[in-house]
């Protein structure tokens, strides 16, 4: 007989099972323990800078590292603001693809789409960047920035010279680089509608853009938004691609064709020219504001998310 | 037969919005043809066998390779994935097998708010723990990093793959008195290696174009180095100064860079899609 175990496992859990639970207990454990170490880290980085500027270090937008006197409001303002303008634009184009994914596409063309979309999220940001800076600005420059600038010129939010580098740019290479997230949760939310919501608008006489209007996105309308938000905590901790083309400049300005900040871009600028403790202090102040935020807009989205889809690890897995 | 005009309207609604959600969904695809042709049509004619096997020359010459970025690549991803992987397949593996109770729904979750957390500030926190205390960048210091980005991804999709595991085999290797952890490991998870493998595969992937977590870590290095506990160049660190840099000759070989960064991502990409699809016939 090759097999002796029956006799153990009839008496309950072995050593065996208990060792196995033990070490993936063990292994499973190590994912609150580092978003806890993660977090006690950055406080204690920071507490040089909370301590000296206080919260303070939120509103004021002096940034100057010679007199050691730092201020956030402008990267906390222009991370904002980027991914404010990024979602404006993903959110029709993501929210389009979903419900043209699962309404409206032909079967054969479905699958295709979906791949090529994900294919997105499997761009290196570097790699946005660098098209940014050498297909999107100059494109932005000769063809959008001038009919943009002749009809909303007077509006705050086009005024100033257009160098290239700015929250415009920013923005838009941002909502390419989310449509795929928010595309993904949202097609997989709208799967999740049950089909007789569907039938039911449609057997009253509903045309099928009815149908999806009154009876899928209502019925979905929770995930979606836990999609967007999702969306949302990702632009908000982009680093590179924001960073080649945002302008990294310390202002706060409402016009988009000016260069602004981030504050995944300034760590990422700065950090190896910090050359003083409190200069290293601030920025890691700046890491904890970026962390606690995107950790709270990404707790919410998946409440939303789980909500529709219960427990499932939707948009995790996207390409 | 002449329809009132409400129907019309309706009916002509319909059309436009079918019309505008086709047209949208053509913008995102179209965004992806000419990110990827203009990678293509700018990268590919720089792409020669020196290329491939020389170093850098010093700045403002012509010619050289990455050589460098490319062996440096693989081996910060390569550290990582031998840190992240069986943690992250560990942990996974928890979730399907045992993660019914409140801890299994918090660390889904913990993982879940992980893997939006930003890299840059990962990247910040493996400084502080590995370059800090050292005084020295370093090719591990980045690995660990990356490894911290991947584990909460593999948790996620390994628990996914192992739940699509027909309950029956579980149930049948109990049956035949085969201990609960031989059948988790055995039955369970060797049915459901291919998605786990494809889980690794995209998590690889993803990290292998990571260049926020390695400024601070790996840092970046002109020169050819296998140390691992020295400054290594990748190919992301790479296309990030050739790009930011003054010179058009490094923005030639950026792209070329960014080409063979691409291929790489989806070599792994199509690699992970074609595993599934050997083992669950049509794929998802």
């Amino acid at each position: 007989m090759s097999s002796p175990e029956p006799r153990w496992t009839l008496r309950g859990p072995n050593t065996g099972d208990r060792a196995y639970r033990v070490v993936l207990t063990g292994l499973a454990l190590v994912l609150p323990l580092l978003i806890l170490v993660l977090f006690a880290q950055l406080v204690v980085s920071a507490l040089p800078a909370i301590a000296k500027f206080g919260p303070s270090f939120l509103w004021t937008s002096t940034w100057d590292p010679v007199a050691e006197v730092y201020g956030a409001a402008p990267m906390i303002f222009g991370t904002l603001a980027s991914s404010f303008l990024a979602l404006l634009i993903a959110i029709p184009l993501a929210v389009g693809v979903a419900i043209f994914l699962t309404e409206f596409a032909p079967r054969w063309l479905r699958q295709p789409v979906a791949f090529l979309v994900e294919l997105l999220a499997a761009i290196p940001s570097v790699v946005y960047g660098l098209w940014g800076i050498f297909v999107l600005i100059p494109f932005l420059r000769a063809h959008v920035v001038p009919p943009l600038k002749a009809v909303l010129g007077w509006t705050p939010f086009f005024q100033g010279a257009f160098y290239g580098n700015s929250l415009l740019a920013g923005g838009i290479i941002l909502a390419i680089m989310v449509v795929p997230y928010i595309a993904a949760v949202s097609r997989e939310v709208l799967l999740a509608v049950p089909s007789s919501q569907r039938e039911a608008a449609l057997a009253m006489g509903a045309t099928r853009w009815e149908a999806v209007r009154s009876a899928v996105l209502p019925y979905g309308r929770a995930g979606i938004i836990g999609a967007i938000i999702l969306g949302l905590g990702r632009s908000l901790g982009e680093t590179m691609a924001v960073t080649m083309v945002i302008g990294n400049r310390h202002d706060i300005g409402l016009s988009a064709l000016q260069p602004a900040y981030t504050m995944a871009a300034a760590i990422a600028n700065e950090f190896t020219e910090a050359t003083t403790d409190m200069y290293l202090s601030a920025l890691f102040e700046v890491g904890l504001i970026l962390f606690i935020i995107t950790v709270a807009v990404n707790a919410l989205a998946r409440l939303l998310i789980w909500r529709v889809a219960r427990g499932a690890a939707v948009g995790s897995r996207a390409l | 037969m002449s329809m009132p005009a409400r129907q019309v309207r309706r009916h002509a609604v319909n059309g436009l919005m079918t019309g505008l959600i086709a047209m949208l969904s053509a913008l995102a695809v179209l965004a992806l043809v000419l990110i990827l042709g203009d990678l293509i049509l700018k990268g590919a004619s720089s792409l020669n066998w020196a290329f491939f096997t020389e170093n850098p020359v010093p700045a403002g010459e012509t010619g050289g390779g990455v050589a460098h970025a490319i062996v440096g690549t693989a081996i910060v991803v390569g550290f990582a994935a031998l840190i992240g992987l069986p943690v992250g397949i560990g942990a996974g593996l928890y979730l399907a097998e045992f993660g019914t109770g409140r801890l299994g729904f918090f660390v889904r979750f913990v993982a879940d708010v992980l893997n939006g957390t930003p890299s840059i500030v990962v990247g910040i926190f493996a400084w502080t723990w590995m370059v800090k205390p050292v005084g020295r960048f370093s090719a591990l210091a980045g690995s660990a990093a990356l490894a911290i980005l991947m584990i909460p991804m593999i948790a996620r999709t390994t628990e996914e793959m192992v739940r699509l595991v027909p309950h029956s085999l579980r149930e049948a290797a109990l049956a035949l008195g085969y201990p609960r952890w031989r059948t988790s490991l055995r039955i369970v998870a060797r049915t459901a290696l291919g998605g786990i493998v494809t889980g690794c595969l995209v998590g690889i992937a993803r990290v292998a174009g990571e260049t926020a977590p390695l400024l601070f870590t790996a840092l970046g290095n002109l020169n050819f180095s296998v140390s691992p506990t020295h400054p290594m160049q990748t190919l992301s660190l790479q296309i990030y100064v050739y790009a930011t840099g003054p010179f058009d000759e490094w923005h030639r070989l950026a792209w070329a860079s960014a080409l063979v960064l691409m291929g790489l991502v989806l070599l792994l990409a199509i690699a992970a899609r074609w595993v599934t699809r050997q083992r669950y016939g049509t794929g998802r």
